[in-house]
């Protein structure tokens, strides 16, 4: 068998990256200040977050699932950082009796809380074999319920400076939250081809019966899947809340159908089995790209999601003709 | 107006990368049983899918009932009384027998100003055409109670409801048992004498002998001929159909024999219907057939076995040591290796390499530092099993599902031989494989209990059966009804004991 260049293929298998790279290519020479420095921090800072969340929101699709508690798990997580971030001095502190915590000991604390709501949901997904899509949506709202009892629905701010910094700090030129996101980058790649757990997941979603008869430990790998993605959205929730400098219930509201776009649109296949590290930063950078874009053409932020969400749904269509051209 | 009821000629379809027909031609009289033989992959579902409008055909035309047609679909194809029943059965379980009869051209009347379904007069011709395939069934049961024979006699009840001229069978026996097939047959019998034309798809060479007038042969998408049906013999359209001369079905079988390594008392399922009090030792270095009918439990007890499914009671012991499994791990952590029957189930990890399928069960085997992965021991491993098993495939990066179904099972043989079990079972292990592949991988099973692995072979082809194994065990409805040494055994003894019900 020889492999050919088909580019009718590549064209059909990459239309929504071409077409925004198209279109920040008519916007950046149309426009001004859009190959400029400081929107291309704009965009990696944006971008570092976001990557995240589609790292962990990919275990779950690779197996077929889904995670929709992805955005609200953010939100729990910036509102928990908050709350144990919060200046000794500040007078609106939701804990005031709380002494100075270290920043890193706060992290800790916050991924580990977060690793709980994960570790449920991979339990229900594997032994109670609740589909995914429903499982997490009911996680959705039950985490936003919990913020919200937590929070008592009020937006916090008042961070302690060595808080703030973890977003607007940089080593040279690189951004903080760029490190994050490179670090994590480097695990997953890691942890999706060279570990057996990376291989098992791969195993469960080409097919999950055949995974088992060959001996994978299904339920255990799903459980590890929901629980590290749960860390990461943590470690997301860490990060926004810092770059934002405050925290409502409201934070990372939408983050999931963003995360799950990206990582359709960079090649993770909703059949499952199928998924790269690489493909979810191509998807991610792809969709911030097409946001900045609208922004440039002073696009109507309602006008906006409309658009994401038709990007979506073509981004999904298109993969799925791949398989159904095979039939 | 010619001879023929139906004919296709010169038929070219081509799917990206493959051509799956290469000028094909069938020719079909009126009141004939016409066998259509040929391997997987030779064509001839492919050739049906166009004569019943699944799919369009690139070139070649399709001349009906004397006139130049073109068929646009299925439900076209119904209407000019051209009806198939499909390889694998789509029913839908959770409606009535009448409801699946008439599924999207239910008769209509008027209510008022609204056309709505006529469930009576539905019922009514169901009802009709149910007894005409001798089918006691009340029309407005649903589906899901029949048996799978049942269902299909439901789905030639559809073709007899629409009043057909041509009938087409692909593999229509094969899950159904000896009584079964009798039934099935006095209807293709009834059908014919009515001037049906029946296309007849199915690898049982004594069924094709027995039922059919004609007898066209493909092999790679083209045409090789058209025989009369007493013109020829098995061994004929065998080589035929492969293009050449198959000296030796099976290989030489040098395996001795010896002790009994691995035992099993008394095993039981949770489920009363399905196995119980199954016991059989197998000998290390000795290949046990199983047989029995559809129904038997034979893959419900195998699996039982490999920890795929729940038993109540019994023990399984291998040299001595009482084994507990629980779930398939278990197995294989024991020695113990599964092929399992179907292979797109619960076999191969389709999207994935051929690399990631060959190690997937052996990853604990090549860690470094107990945590990352050897890349270049698997990719070693993967290299030695291509050479060994002769695996055809252009790289070890290539997907599984690109490959012939002889080369998948070989791929899934190289998963087991990476663990070195003691233990294989092998649920129909070349199922759906060509008949030169066939050979190989016999080939391969009288290797491995050469080398003194203990072998259990579930086949449903007796002869496959009869000339691999060293002992048959026979099942029926869920017990081990009796043992047969592979010398003695016969098509006759192994049905007695196959038909030993309650």
């Amino acid at each position: 068998m020889k492999k050919t260049f088909n580019l009718k293929k590549f064209l059909s298998n990459n239309a929504i990256i071409i077409l925004i790279a198209a279109l920040a290519l008519i916007v950046g020479f149309t426009t001004d200040n859009f190959f400029s420095g400081s929107n291309l921090k704009n965009l990696i800072i944006n971008v570092s977050p976001r990557f995240i969340i589609a790292c962990g929101v990919s275990g779950c699709l690779i197996t077929k699932g889904t995670d929709l508690s992805a955005g609200r798990q953010v939100g729990l997580a910036a509102c928990l950082s908050a709350m144990l971030l919060q200046s000794v001095d500040y007078a609106a502190r939701m804990l005031p009796g709380l002494p100075d915590i270290p920043v890193f000991v706060a992290l800790l604390i916050v991924l580990v809380i977060m690793a709980v709501f994960g570790a449920i949901n991979g339990c229900v997904i594997a032994f109670l074999k609740v589909p995914p899509f429903i499982a997490t949506l009911g996680m959705q709202t039950i985490v936003y319920g919990l913020c919200s009892v937590i929070t008592d629905n009020q937006p916090m701010g008042g961070y302690k400076p060595s808080y703030s910094k973890v977003a607007l700090g940089s080593l040279g030129p690189i951004p903080y939250l760029a490190l994050f996101a490179i670090l994590v980058g480097l695990f997953m790649l890691f942890l999706y081809n060279k570990t057996r757990h990376g291989k098992y997941m791969y195993a469960i979603g080409g097919n999950e019966n055949a995974a088992q008869v060959a001996g994978v430990n299904v339920p255990a790998t799903l459980i590890r899947i929901y629980v590290l993605a749960s860390v990461l959205y943590a470690l997301a929730g860490f990060l926004v809340g810092a770059k934002a400098g405050g925290a409502s219930t409201a934070t990372g509201n939408g983050y999931e159908l963003e995360a799950i776009a990206a990582c359709t649109i960079g090649g993770v296949s909703t059949n499952g089995g199928v998924g790269k590290v690489g493909g979810i930063l191509i998807g991610v950078l792809v969709f911030e790209i097409l946001k900045i874009c609208l922004q440039f053409l002073k696009v109507d932020p309602a006008y906006t999601y409309i658009a994401q969400g038709l990007v979506i749904i073509v981004a999904v269509a298109l993969d799925l003709r791949k398989y159904l051209a095979k039939k | 107006m010619s001879e023929y009821r139906l004919e296709m000629r010169g038929v070219v379809k081509t799917f990206p990368g493959v051509k799956a027909l290469d000028h094909a031609q069938l020719q079909l009289r009126p009141g004939t049983v016409h066998a259509l033989m040929g391997e997987n992959g030779a064509g001839k579902s492919t050739l049906m899918k166009c004569m019943f409008g699944i799919y369009h055909m690139d070139e070649g035309e399709v001349i009906y009932e004397g006139e130049k047609v073109q068929i646009k679909g299925p439900l076209d194809a119904l209407n000019r009384g051209i009806a198939m029943v499909h390889q694998e059965l789509q029913p839908i379980p959770e409606r009535s027998i009448g409801e699946n009869i008439y599924v999207g051209r239910y008769p209509t009347k008027k209510l008022g100003p609204v056309t709505v379904i006529d469930h009576d007069k539905m019922y009514e011709d169901a009802a009709k055409v149910l007894k005409e395939v001798h089918l006691n069934y009340d029309p407005k049961a649903k589906l899901g109670t029949l048996s799978v024979s049942q269902m299909q006699l439901v789905e030639i009840a559809k073709a007899v409801s629409a009043d057909c001229k041509v009938l087409i069978l692909d593999e229509p026996t094969s899950s159904l048992t000896a009584a079964e097939v009798e039934a099935l047959f006095t209807i293709v019998d009834e059908l014919r004498a009515r001037g049906v034309s029946i296309v007849y798809i199915s690898h049982k060479m004594d069924e094709i002998l027995r039922i059919s007038d004609e007898v066209t042969i493909m092999r790679d998408g083209q045409y090789i001929g058209t025989w009369a049906a007493k013109e020829l013999t098995t061994d004929m359209i065998i080589t035929k159909m492969v293009g050449r001369e198959l000296s030796n079905l099976y290989p030489p079988r040098e395996n001795v024999p010896g002790e009994v390594v691995f035992e099993v008392k008394d095993f039981t399922s949770i489920n009363p219907k399905s196995f119980r009090h199954a016991s059989f030792q197998v000998r290390k270095g000795e290949i046990l057939g199983v047989a029995g009918l559809v129904g038997a439990q034979r893959t419900e007890l195998m699996e039982g076995l490999f920890g795929l499914r729940c038993h109540s009671a019994g023990t399984v012991t291998y040299k001595g040591k009482e084994l507990k499994i629980n779930q398939p791990k278990d197995a294989i952590n024991n020695g113990i290796a599964m092929l399992t029957e179907d292979r797109r189930a619960t076999g191969i990890l389709g999207v994935l390499s051929i690399a990631d399928n060959v190690s997937i069960a052996s990853l604990n085997q090549y860690l470094i530092g107990g945590i990352m992965l050897d890349d270049k021991k698997i990719e070693q491993l993967v290299q030695d099993n291509v050479a060994k098993l002769s695996i055809k495939t252009p790289s070890s990066k290539t997907l599984i599902q690109s490959l012939s179904g002889g080369n998948q099972q070989k791929v899934l043989i190289s998963r087991w031989l990476a663990n070195d079990p003691d233990i294989f079972i092998l649920d129909e292990p070349t199922r759906g494989i060509d008949v030169g592949a066939k050979y190989e991988i016999y080939c391969i099973i009288a290797d491995l209990a050469k080398q003194g692995k203990s072998i259990i072979m579930i086949s449903s082809e007796m002869s496959e059966l009869i000339g691999m194994s060293d002992r048959i065990m026979v099942m029926c409805d869920g017990r081990v009804t009796g043992f047969i040494d592979g010398d003695k055994a016969n098509q006759e003894n192994i049905m007695a004991l196959a038909t030993q019900f309650e």
